[in-house]
């Protein structure tokens, strides 16, 4: 799991069947200190989060768990609002 | 082998998330220097910050240990593992190096 930030937001009004309804966001991953960290990718949110919101992802294979019908094909998906992070050093 | 760096506060998760601490864990090289870029783990043993700790980053695995609370075996029928690929399994006393 890893930390994000979310850029943006994905509209494809055409999906495999199992993720009609299902929000797609730009998020940009981050480290403790909230410095990037990796490319930005697209994930699935499950948290009703929004652009410019701190959240974390889960990816692979327990991204699809996240979601309900669970056997679909994603690579991320949201599943906190973070408020805060408290970190011992930047 | 990583050393707890931070813990994450939140209100909004995932329901699998609820009565878990997510801790940020940075990958720590075999002398304990910082290697590679930090992520988040539910904890499972008390973990602290500063700590360093052992961290299976593995779904199957997590899934396994959230599902089975410490029983032994595979995961039960019919159940699904959560949403969790990270998880710090134990805090380090030591390394011994040769």
């Amino acid at each position: 799991m890893y930390l994000s930030r979310v850029v943006g937001t994905v509209v494809a009004a055409r999906k495999y069947a199992g993720l009609e309804g299902i929000k797609l966001l730009i998020v940009q991953p981050l480290d403790h200190a909230q410095r990037a960290s990796g490319e930005p990718h697209v994930a699935c949110d499950t948290v009703q989060a929004g652009p410019g919101d701190l959240v974390y992802c889960v990816s692979a294979r327990e991204a699809a768990l996240a979601l309900e019908p669970w056997f679909v094909p994603v690579d991320a998906a949201i599943v906190g609002i973070v408020e805060h992070v408290e970190a011992v050093r930047p | 082998m990583c050393r707890v760096v931070g813990t994450v506060v939140g209100a909004v998760h995932h329901p699998a998330y609820d009565g878990h601490k997510l801790l940020v864990v940075e990958p720590l090289d075999e002398r304990g220097q910082p290697a590679g870029a930090s992520f988040l783990a539910v904890d499972t043993v008390q973990a602290g910050i500063g700590d360093r700790v052992l961290v299976n980053q593995e779904g199957n695995g997590a899934g396994q240990i959230l599902l089975r609370h410490g029983t032994p075996g595979g995961i039960p029928k019919g159940e699904r593992r959560p949403p969790i690929r990270s998880l710090i399994v134990g805090v380090i006393d030591r390394v011994d190096l040769a």
